[in-house]
């Protein structure tokens, strides 16, 4: 498989947007003329808000393709990789899949990230019954019930009762029994859910909400936000953002000298490098969700050699240096596909869908089994805490120790440090 | 001190501090918007470019971001002319600038949107001055040099932007060219001319203001997305050609939004700052300092 650079994609996506092409501002990545190649199509994010985990994400497909291609390709045909640039707009991805499935064609789908681009694929999806590998969507098939939908997330298929149980198992073993908590969340699907689990849980163990607010995603200033969480004085503060934003609030904590036994929850943003380059000695001490460390628990076979191959591509391409977020999971998430394939024997959508019920698959990011649902069988959400951390300098997350594992205990590589910042 | 008191002071301080951004943001909007009547949606596109060319100067020649958006305003300026002669050629001298016009500057807006992804990559840039993770403390208010600095910068954009509007010829004609541009062609004057110049200085802001921004907080290609909005409204409010009106509108949604987000939670932020637009425009349809018609 041929792929193209970064100028010549540039080149083309420009051309594309002046001529007005419209609906997919999209590129063929490689059209190169390979015997009957195992085409797999999606929609991807490489422009607009989403476009940092996007890119990122396709890096680490490509990769697959490269490895799987290398070694001979898939039932015996090379694969090839046909993608489409939905621009972070969900308005752009049902045309997206229409457009691969009816016109180009392909063999297979998978998803762009995540929840909100996902969503709109599901119909089309459905429509010419797909099996639908997706990436990090959250709760996508509550509403559709798809049963050839699986989806790559640790988060599995009850979130209420799950995402922030680490948070607060943490917090039980704090010395001194938190009593309050601080809830605020960004105005979006996955981070609601959060929360949500956030206050389920955290009454079920007695721990009174004392500040429980969201925040619309075109918000500047967190200032006033942050200063009002502080004048509720709680013990824990459970933060559910996107990435603008998580800057924002972190920074008005620092300003603030905000201090509390434990602060974190769900913030999607200090995962990616360019966070820990810029805020640095801000992160320590923060307890936050995640879904992959460099710690010696979480080194299953593949994973190390993989980062080292994306990290050469990331610095060409400009998309996140560690990869240490998504790339291991859309290589994963492939590896899916790829063991799936192979098993079946053939391009069989329905045998394909019955073979993820049934199988365990092994992928870098360790054994994957899916629920009914199409959801992780077992949840797996990570709350890590940045620990030691004394400036930007990235070279400290390419090893352990940086930024521990405290939940769940079968992954667990540090002890938890507190408080949080500076206290009052 | 009572702490709702302080909770109201800092809401109000942290405001003003934030007005000043928006204030930055708008200002060259309401010289091409609120003066040459052109409607620049791309002008936080630009801002944003700006802030990516800061960056990428800044860290490159060691510099602090706002002195680097000094140094590039001029060749935000030719920037300008280069764009408004594109669209004095294909669309205001066809007489077609209010609706293909404004579909021009949307397609600019999405080519510098993607074209920042593709220079810069997606993810988000950074440079920090020395000064940005110190706060001030008088009391009980806190004065983050990350808020003020570039707040004061603006202030002083804008302060000079004012005088020579009102002490120069050309910016006098500027002003005039707003009102009427035929009565300027009587005194040998080029419309044409003082547009392109105008429009060269509101961008060449929008680069300044790009520097303050990249102060405040990391940019992303889309960071210009949610000034739209805001920096439109500012400029309506204000009174469109009115440099005082736009700083007090920019300041005024600055404190209508924070002291919301500190009593009443963030998510009312938007609803009653737009609120307040609502308000003026109901009883000053020419904004707070518009000149009535």
């Amino acid at each position: 498989m041929q792929s193209i650079s970064r100028r010549d994609f540039g080149r083309l996506a420009l051309a594309t947007a002046v001529a007005g092409a419209g609906a997919s501002a999209g590129v063929f990545p490689a059209l190169a003329q390979v015997a009957n190649p195992i085409r797999i199509g999606m929609s991807m994010s490489l422009s607009g808000g989403l476009a940092g985990n996007g890119r990122a994400a396709l890096a680490a497909q490509q990769i697959w393709a490269a490895d799987v291609n290398a070694k001979g390709g898939l039932l015996g045909r090379p694969v090839q990789l046909v993608f489409y640039d939905d621009q972070t707009n969900g308005g752009q991805v049902p045309g997206i899949y229409t457009k691969l499935l009816d016109v180009d064609k392909v063999d297979l789908v998978t998803s762009p990230y995540a929840t909100a681009m996902i969503a709109p694929a599901m119909p089309v999806v459905m429509q010419h019954q797909m099996c639908f590998v997706t990436i990090l969507g959250a709760g996508v098939n509550t509403t559709f019930k798809y049963d050839r939908h699986f989806n790559m997330n640790v988060v599995g298929d009850n979130m209420k009762d799950t995402f922030a149980k680490g948070f607060l198992d943490i917090a039980d073993t704090l010395a001194t029994k938190p009593r309050s908590i601080a809830i605020l969340a960004v105005d979006n699907d996955f981070a609601q859910r959060a929360a949500e689990s956030a206050r389920f849980l955290a009454r079920q163990r007695n721990i009174r909400v004392v500040y429980d607010r969201s925040y619309p995603p075109s918000t500047v200033d967190f200032t006033p936000t942050m200063r009002a969480v502080q004048a509720a004085r709680p013990d824990l503060i459970y933060i559910a953002s996107y990435p603008p934003d998580s800057n924002g609030i972190l920074r008005a904590a620092s300003e603030l000298r905000i201090s509390a036994q434990m602060f974190g929850g769900g913030m999607v943003g200090p995962q990616l490098a360019a966070f820990q380059a810029q805020l640095g000695p801000i992160l320590n001490n923060l307890v936050n969700w995640d879904i992959f460390s460099i710690e010696p628990t979480m080194n299953y076979p593949g994973v190390a050699e993989f980062l080292t191959k994306y990290r050469e591509v990331a610095a060409r391409e400009q998309t996140d240096v560690l990869g240490n977020y998504i790339p291991p999971y859309a290589y994963a998430q492939m590896q899916v596909v790829e063991q799936s394939v192979a098993r079946v024997g053939r391009i069989d959508q329905a045998a394909l869908a019955a073979d993820m019920h049934r199988s365990e698959f092994n992928t870098i990011v360790g054994p994957v089994k899916f629920a009914e649902s199409g959801e992780w069988a077992q949840d797996r959400n990570l709350y890590c805490q940045f620990q030691g951390i004394t400036d930007g300098n990235l070279e400290r997350y390419k090893a352990p120790g940086a930024k521990v594992i405290l939940y769940p205990p079968s992954l667990k590589s540090g002890t938890l440090r507190t408080p949080y910042g500076t206290p009052a | 001190m009572d702490p709702d008191l302080v909770l109201l002071l800092n809401g109000i301080v942290s405001g003003l501090l934030l007005g000043g951004l928006y204030a930055a943001a708008a200002s060259g909007l309401a010289v091409a918007f609120g003066m040459l009547d052109i409607v620049n949606i791309a002008h936080p596109a630009l801002m944003v470019t700006g802030a990516f060319t800061v960056v990428a100067l800044g860290t490159w020649l060691g510099l602090d971001p706002l002195l680097v958006a000094v140094l590039q305003a001029p060749l935000y300026y030719l920037l300008g002319v280069g764009i408004y002669s594109a669209y004095h050629h294909f669309f205001e001298k066809r007489g077609e600038e209010a609706l293909q016009g404004l579909a021009f500057f949307f397609g600019v807006m999405f080519i510098i949107e993607v074209g920042l992804v593709m220079v810069f990559g997606p993810e988000q840039r950074f440079l920090d001055p020395s000064y940005a993770y110190t706060t001030w403390r008088l009391g009980e208010i806190d004065l983050p040099l990350r808020m003020l600095v570039p707040g004061l910068f603006a202030m002083g954009c804008i302060g000079l932007l004012f005088l020579y509007l009102h002490r120069s010829f050309t910016g006098l004609a500027i002003a005039a060219v707003a009102q009427d541009a035929e009565a300027l062609r009587l005194m040998a004057v080029n419309p044409v001319k003082i547009k392109r110049l105008a429009f060269g200085i509101s961008i060449a802001l929008a680069s300044m203001a790009g520097g303050a921004l990249v102060v405040v907080q990391p940019v992303e290609p889309s960071s210009g997305q949610v000034f739209i909005g805001r920096v439109f409204a500012i400029c309506i409010m204000g009174g469109m050609a009115s440099l005082p009106g736009c700083i007090m509108a920019a300041l005024l949604f600055g404190v209508v939004e924070n002291v919301t987000a500190t009593f009443f939670g963030p998510s009312w932020s938007p609803a009653v700052a737009f609120g307040w637009l609502l308000l003026v425009l109901a009883f000053r349809p020419q904004g707070l300092f518009g000149k009535a018609a």
